[in-house]
């Protein structure tokens, strides 16, 4: 781990209590979906922390990004709610998404989240062309796509960085690679010498790194991310990393090896950077506060998601469309 | 008043609306110096830009869903996909993106994007590039469903889908690109959701939609020298399909019959039969009638296409036997 020359330390710790965040969220959920208290598939973000930490730390509120299935830690690192996130995951009134959504469809328009989506890649699409009405308006702002490894066999996301390329559009990807396409291990049902090559098979700079070392995210993704703010065009990370639970919160796991889950504590992003803020000067004490602050929030948001009403019945058939609304018929 | 065809139409709409919202354009395949398959943006790259007229790679999810992600960030694309058949191939992005984000994401966004897929036989194109789909979208929550029927419409109705905030599958037909007609220039947008009466009658109500309209009104014609006074009523929009005005026709003449090039198994004009059946059964004098195309894909050579297609003839027969039919 190692940090340009006064880059702040403050910066770092601020990246570590959103990790906690994300941790502690997460780490709630998978647990009531596994407790049956709320519904639905809940994709666990669990120990992949530093790679939306460190990226969404190079972004600005007017930025944009789309997630994918494993959305709620690219969410509160962007300064999503958790409490309204709950509230959606529990499917309740007040939820960031009136409780329609659900776990795969977090979104804060208000904060640039332009939505988690339970279709593999189609958020990268959707990311170019976010980026093509910044381009359009000429706004000042750019885009992050956030994916999994898996995307990258999917053709619209090769479609997808053609595309970006061919119009020079301000668009970061961001690949979170935990190895894992679902339940089938990447490398197994994918061709070639892998992702970093097929970014820079269209013409997209690269660069690959350990994603669970959240200084060298925010190093590379603040590089990254002024490239393209620059106006340099498309710019590709790819961090490594790993996913600690299933694919989904009712995965059982029986094909994972034992020896590669015991080589998680050992990455944890959030010890690691805790190792890091120790040894800058921070007091134990004020980081053993930082992560029970964040079990607080998160513990609150439950209390008060398992409480909430569900919507009402009326909310069935309202932002379907304009033209042609249900209530027509 | 201005004599055009359809694409040129189609052409004058989007322009108008491109000068009149700078967040309006298009993107799609060879739409720049080709002016698109039937020359229905033939010039407006020149006009506009090749930022608001896009020629795009052969990537139909990544023109759809690029789209998308442009509408819900402030923009209102125009997407090309040249034949219906091709809009499966972007069905995804269609389907479980545009359709849905508005209510998925709790009201939070728009995707004002219109899809432009025309539908149709024309000149053997075979059965990857003739099929009618619109009864596809119908199905699908969320979206609107557009189909012009002549040079006017394709004016006042491309107008209209441009200004929804609801995505708008926009079906043109491709036989009708070259067909001509009167069009006011300074038309305002059409309203979604009105059908248009082309021929007034007291007999039978015949609903159709497309490229089936100038079919159904030469059989009306034909019809009416045999004594049998049809009610020609356009659809124009099929979701939402104007139930008012079908109803009150159907009402007044007591038999229905729709006609449209779609497979007939499951093609739209079931859901018109069966809600005037649930609703109007006592008004009517008949049990109604579908006409559609047979469950083949489209065949390549004349004489096969031609079996697909239901003709005037077709039309007149059917409605000699609903006369008869007590």
């Amino acid at each position: 781990m190692s940090l340009p020359a006064g880059f702040p330390v403050e910066r770092i710790h601020a990246m570590y209590r959103r990790m906690l965040l994300m941790r502690a969220f997460d780490e709630h959920a998978g647990w009531a979906r596994r407790e049956d208290r709320l519904r639905g598939s809940v994709h666990e973000y669990t120990g992949q922390e530093a790679i939306a930490a460190g990226v969404c730390a190079a972004l600005g509120e007017r930025d944009y990004i789309s997630s994918y299935h494993r959305g709620h830690g690219h969410c509160i690192a962007k300064g999503a709610d958790p409490v309204a996130m709950m509230l959606e995951i529990y499917g309740k009134a007040g939820g960031v998404c009136g409780g329609k959504g659900g776990s795969m469809h977090v979104a804060d328009f208000s904060l640039g989240i332009l939505g988690a989506n339970g279709v593999v890649a189609d958020g990268v699409t959707i990311a170019v062309g976010a980026a093509q009405a910044v381009r359009l308006l000429d706004e000042d702002r750019i885009v992050v796509a956030f994916f999994g490894d898996g995307a990258l066999n999917r053709g619209p996301m090769l479609e997808a960085l053609n595309w970006a390329k061919v119009y020079d559009l301000p668009v970061l990807f961001v690949c979170e690679d935990n190895g894992w396409s679902d339940r089938t291990p990447t490398r197994s049902v994918t061709g070639g010498p892998g992702i970093v090559a097929r970014a820079e098979a269209f013409g997209i700079p690269a660069d690959s790194i350990d994603g669970n070392d959240l200084l060298a995210v925010a190093c590379s993704a603040g590089l990254l991310a002024a490239e393209v703010r620059a106006g340099q065009g498309p710019r590709f990370l790819h961090a490594t990393t790993c996913r600690w639970r299933g694919h989904l919160a009712l995965d059982r796991g029986l094909y994972r090896d034992p020896a590669e889950l015991a080589t998680h504590a050992e990455q944890d992003p959030i010890g690691r950077t805790r190792a890091w803020l120790l040894a800058q000067g921070i007091a134990p004490a004020v980081l053993d506060g930082d992560a029970a602050e964040a079990a607080e929030r998160i513990a609150a948001a439950a209390a008060l998601a398992e409480a909430a009403p569900c919507p009402d019945a009326s909310e069935l058939c309202t932002d379907v469309q304009d033209t042609g609304a249900p209530s027509w018929q | 008043m201005a004599v055009m065809t359809y694409a040129e139409a189609a052409r004058l709409a989007l322009r108008q609306e491109m000068q009149r919202d700078r967040r309006v354009w298009a993107l799609g395949e060879d739409l720049g110096p080709e002016g698109g398959v039937a020359g229905q943006y033939l010039g407006l790259q020149s006009e506009f830009g090749r930022s608001r007229i896009v020629d795009t790679p052969i990537s139909e999810s990544t023109i759809m869903g690029s789209a998308i992600g442009a509408a819900i960030c402030g923009t209102r694309p125009v997407v090309e996909l040249r034949y219906a058949d091709f809009g499966l191939c972007a069905a995804d992005e269609i389907v479980n993106q545009a359709a849905k984000a508005r209510y998925m994401l709790g009201g939070q966004v728009r995707v004002p994007v219109v899809v432009r897929q025309p539908i149709g036989f024309r000149d053997g194109m075979a059965a990857q590039h003739s099929q009618s789909t619109e009864a596809w979208w119908v199905h699908v929550p969320g979206l609107v469903v557009v189909a012009p029927a002549t040079p006017a419409d394709n004016h006042a109705l491309l107008k209209a889908a441009i200004r929804s905030d609801d995505p708008v599958i926009y079906m043109e037909h491709k036989e009708l690109w070259t067909r001509t007609g009167e069009v006011d220039p300074g038309a305002e947008p059409a309203v979604l959701g009105r059908a248009a009466v082309r021929r007034p009658g007291s007999d039978l109500t015949l609903v159709t939609w497309s490229g089936m309209l100038g079919d159904c009104l030469t059989a009306a014609e034909v019809a009416q020298t045999q004594g049998i006074s049809i009610e020609v009523l356009d659809l124009r929009t099929l979701w939402p399909w104007d139930r008012d005005a079908v109803f009150a026709s159907v009402t007044r003449t007591g038999r229905l019959l729709v006609a449209h090039q779609a497979v007939k198994a499951g093609g739209f004009g079931a859901e018109i039969a069966a809600e005037v059946a649930e609703h109007l059964f006592h008004a009517l004098r008949c049990p109604p009638r579908r006409l559609g195309a047979p469950r083949t894909p489209v065949p390549h050579s004349r004489p096969l296409e031609a079996l697909c297609r239901v003709t005037p003839a077709q039309v007149v027969a059917a409605a000699r036997a609903m006369m008869t039919d007590h």
